[in-house]
């Protein structure tokens, strides 16, 4: 599945246009950096609360498809030109963390 | 033989990740990519935020020689008391302000180890401590 066909699955906005061509492989949820860093895969679509800078660095760093803000949560200016910057999409989603992983397992993606 | 560093300052959660994500790009550039790309790139980005979250400053420095790629960190203080205990998953020193930011699981010496192919640790009270991995080029460890 494609970055932007997530997007519609979510109801998401997507808060930059580059990345959204990405595979999506895997998904995860998790607000604990070191745990993603240690968990997470290539190609997961990661759901977090976390907004700064250093959430980009370790989806960047993981070659993540992107980053998925729940609850209508957003980014600021600075860390989302870091994610255009480094190709990762960055979606905000009316939908809890909950829900947005219970639509990404019945569309069949697996957990990181 | 190619060897570059960076300099790494405590508290500097803006700029945190940066040396990674430089040294990933360096890395990818000069033709390494896959598994151990993305093993340096968790280490590197684990031993950064240990220079920021915990050390006074410190540098990180790669180094390609022969059939491994070195990272090497190496801080000014304050040192680890406990090593053993810092070697552990889930044990954290970590202050209010980084966990708040999402650190201070207790995941990331175990992070490092787990993705070196070699690990070194040591650390003096009051004087600083020296991390140094070293990952295989062709194949090592899984992910």
């Amino acid at each position: 599945m494609k970055v932007n066909e997530l997007s519609k699955l979510i109801n998401a906005k997507n808060l930059h246009d580059i990345g959204l061509e990405n595979e999506v492989k895997s998904g995860y949820t998790c607000d604990l950096l070191s745990w993603v860093m240690a968990r997470g895969n290539e190609g997961c679509a990661w759901v977090t609360v976390q907004t700064h800078m250093n959430v980009v660095a370790v989806a960047s760093l993981k070659e993540m498809a992107c980053i998925i803000l729940p609850d209508d949560i957003t980014m600021e200016e600075a860390p989302l030109n870091k994610a255009k910057e480094e190709g990762v999409a960055v979606l905000s989603s009316p939908l809890s963390a909950y829900s947005i992983c219970a639509k990404m397992a019945k569309a069949g993606l697996p957990s990181c | 033989m190619i060897a570059e560093s960076f300099s790494v300052e405590k508290g500097d959660y803006l700029r945190a990740g940066e040396a990674s994500t430089k040294m990933k790009n360096m890395l990818k550039k000069l033709g390494i990519g896959g598994s151990v790309l993305r093993r340096i790139s968790v280490a590197a980005y684990e031993v950064e935020m240990n220079l920021v979250i915990h050390s006074l400053g410190g540098t990180l420095s790669i180094d390609l020689d022969g059939d491994y790629i070195w990272l090497v960190s190496e801080d000014i203080g304050p040192g680890i008391p406990d090593i053993e205990s810092a070697m552990r998953e889930g044990y954290s020193t970590a202050d209010e302000i980084a966990q708040g930011m999402g650190f201070g699981a207790g995941m990331g010496i175990p992070n490092m180890k787990r993705n070196a192919d070699v690990f070194e640790i040591e650390s003096e009270p009051n004087k600083g401590t020296k991390i140094k991995m070293g990952f295989l080029m062709g194949g090592g460890k899984s992910e």
